[in-house]
């Protein structure tokens, strides 16, 4: 019972974090001292936020390497701007936040069906052949968008492949990508989702369903010989994570008047990586903290301009550095952790 | 119960012949035997690893399985929870073929195992490592996780439960919150036995329990051994090389030698059977 409370209040801690930071951004937003350059970033932040947390349940929770996280972030976006249009048309529904929530269901439905379709073949395989063969699906998935054709004609859609004559007007245009009839994303919306995200990774590492991932990751045979259905539960995180990531599509495609699949390259999914490695694999508070700060310094390095990415990548190395340090590591430790390992260790010793 | 009556209890055991090849002790004549293996055998590559291993284990039997080093001991094992599907012949668990399962079906069919190189889920709590053994004793779905709808609740109190009153079996519940990985070795080691425990096995197979334990723990875990044994009413079935605990408390016992049984039988009768002692020892010199 004692370890129940402890995790819940840790969760409530985490919310109370994330809510207050949405407090002082707002405020700032409101009285006008936020830059105009940050606050276009604000929902670009929330958006590689919680693709680094959903990408951490994947890499760090389940331990598996997956390279192909963009690939279900432009799922979610594109499915996300075809919902949207098709919600006007068809249902008249006017209401952004309805629209917008609606889209961001699709995107993360549609995305989760990908993530299935891809898990079910990939997640046979282990270690290096996972991330490489992700890592190609995420590449398929942009090239099928590429070629993909959307119209929408009084209401009903029509697909095609390979050929841009349909009836109606057309949303998705092949290489040129979506055009978004309305850009519907707010920042509160955004920082819902990270909400939402943080709810739903938090609770999942926290039941019976995130004590089997992590078995899995930990021992494969252990958790094997216990009766735990490994691919069953490496499936279970990858489509979660999927999912998670097509909802934060949405709203990064609803964010922007056109979605181009251009935008989902590898870079994309190697960046979200970046954020999660850098924030400390399987540490959902390094993910969120390194996705906020990275997404926001190439902006802040403007003054830099030419020495822009030079810095960046400077900044990047020496904060890799400083994560692996041992002392600022065991610094860390004391400092936010009451429980040492070598405390616990001392007091298993002492029962003994 | 004391040590020494746990172990003269067990020294009366009287093993007869099961109607099939093999012995089980004479009170589970009457039940299905909880394991029957019949011409089990792998190879791997040619190299025949296991041959024609014959086995039956009562319902409520301790059987002991030794041999020389590479004899073949946890090949068996292995084979026994579908680690490593045989080449050859059945193996019947409560009456059940188990024939194209997996370690999991093999699981939730009634075989637990611990392992000879411990493998806990070190980074997690003592008593985390137990909650993932109840995985499919106290179940309930991922949305209801992630939305703590009222099945996450009742779930996570009886799973807490039950962890803590498998824990207290090895007198464990005031290590539960910490590290499993920080644990001495002895504990260690009876924490697997616990997480086996904890899926609710009718066979419990361990792998060298005593491996690195001083003499007084052995003492110890052979009373735990007899105690789990009467309580649960299961089978279990070890692999270990400390002899004064397999003949201490193993009411049959099989010699395996290169991958095939040499010897089956009662303590007394494997420590006078000459075959045991050669593949020991080796042949007496002649002249």
């Amino acid at each position: 019972m004692k370890k129940l409370k402890k995790s819940a209040i840790n969760s409530l801690i985490s919310y109370g974090i994330v809510i207050l930071a949405f407090i002082v951004c707002q405020l700032t937003i409101n009285a006008g001292t936020m830059s105009r350059s940050l606050k276009g970033q604000m929902i670009p932040i929330c958006v590689y936020i919680v693709m680094a947390v959903s990408l951490n349940l994947v890499v760090g929770i389940s331990g598996e390497l997956s390279l192909g996280h963009a690939g279900f972030m432009s799922v979610g976006a594109f499915s996300g701007a075809i919902f949207s249009a098709w919600l006007l048309e068809a249902f008249h529904i006017e209401s952004t936040v309805i629209r917008l929530i609606l889209s961001m269901l699709a995107g993360g439905l549609f995305a989760g069906i990908a993530g299935v379709l891809i898990g079910i073949p990939v997640l046979r395989l282990r270690g290096d052949y996972l991330a490489i063969v992700t890592l190609a699906f995420g590449e398929i998935i942009r090239n099928v968008m590429n070629c993909l054709y959307f119209s929408l004609d009084e209401g009903r859609l029509h697909v095609s492949f390979n050929n841009p004559v349909l009836p109606g007007k057309l949303i998705v245009n092949g290489p040129t990508g979506a055009t978004v009839v309305q850009k519907l994303s707010t920042f509160p919306m955004g920082f819902a989702l990270i909400l939402f995200t943080l709810f739903v990774v938090l609770n999942l590492t926290n039941s019976r369903s995130g004590r089997a991932i992590m078995a899995t990751r930990d021992n494969r045979i252990a958790a094997e010989a216990m009766g735990i259905n490994v691919t069953k539960y490496k499936m279970m995180a990858f489509v979660t994570a999927a999912a998670l990531a097509g909802m934060a599509g949405a709203l990064y495609g609803l964010n922007s008047s056109t979605v181009d699949p251009a935008k989902f390259k590898f870079d994309t999914s190697i960046l979200v990586l970046v954020f999660v490695v850098l924030g400390g694999i399987g540490n959902i508070w390094g993910s969120i903290i390194a996705a906020a700060l990275l997404t926001v310094l190439p902006e802040l390095l403007r003054a830099f301009s030419n020495y822009r990415m030079l810095v960046y990548a400077i900044v990047l190395i020496l904060v890799m550095l400083a994560t692996n340090n041992p002392m600022i590591r065991s610094l860390s430790d004391r400092l936010f952790h009451r429980k040492k390992p070598a405390a616990r260790a001392q007091k298993g010793g002492a029962s003994e | 119960m004391t040590q020494s009556t746990g172990k003269k209890r067990l020294l009366d055991t009287k093993m007869v012949p099961a109607p099939s090849q093999g012995i089980i002790p004479e009170r589970d004549l009457l039940s299905t035997p909880v394991l029957e293996a019949r011409h089990l055998g792998i190879e791997f590559g040619g190299l025949k690893a296991v041959e024609d291993f014959n086995l039956i284990i009562g319902k409520t039997e301790i059987a002991g399985l030794i041999g020389p080093n590479g004899a073949g001991k946890t090949t068996v094992f292995n084979l026994l929870t579908k680690v490593y599907q045989p080449t050859m012949g059945t193996i019947l668990v409560n009456g059940k073929d188990t024939a194209g399962m997996n370690t999991v079906q093999a699981n939730k069919l009634g075989i637990a195992r611990t392992f000879q190189n411990i493998r806990l889920f070190s980074n997690m709590t003592v008593e985390e490592n137990v909650r993932i053994g109840l995985h499919n004793q106290v179940k309930y779905g991922m949305f209801t996780g992630i939305f703590r709808l009222p099945g996450y609740w009742k779930g996570e109190k009886r799973q807490h439960e039950k962890a803590m009153e498998l824990l207290s079996l090895f007198d464990m519940q005031d290590m539960a919150s910490s590290r499993a990985g920080s644990l001495p070795y002895g504990a260690q080691r009876r924490l697997e036995i616990v997480r086996a425990l904890a899926t609710n096995p009718s066979l419990l197979l361990l792998d060298e329990p005593a491996a690195g334990m001083n003499p007084h723990e052995t003492e110890e875990l052979m009373h735990n051994i007899i105690k789990i044994r009467d309580r649960f009413q299961i089978a279990i079935m070890l692999i270990e090389h400390d002899m004064n605990l397999v003949m201490g408390i193993c009411e049959g016992i099989c010699v395996l030698n290169y991958g095939r049984i040499i010897a089956k039988g009662t303590a007394d009768e494997i420590q006078a059977n000459p075959v045991v002692i050669e593949a020991y020892l080796g042949k007496k010199k002649e002249g």
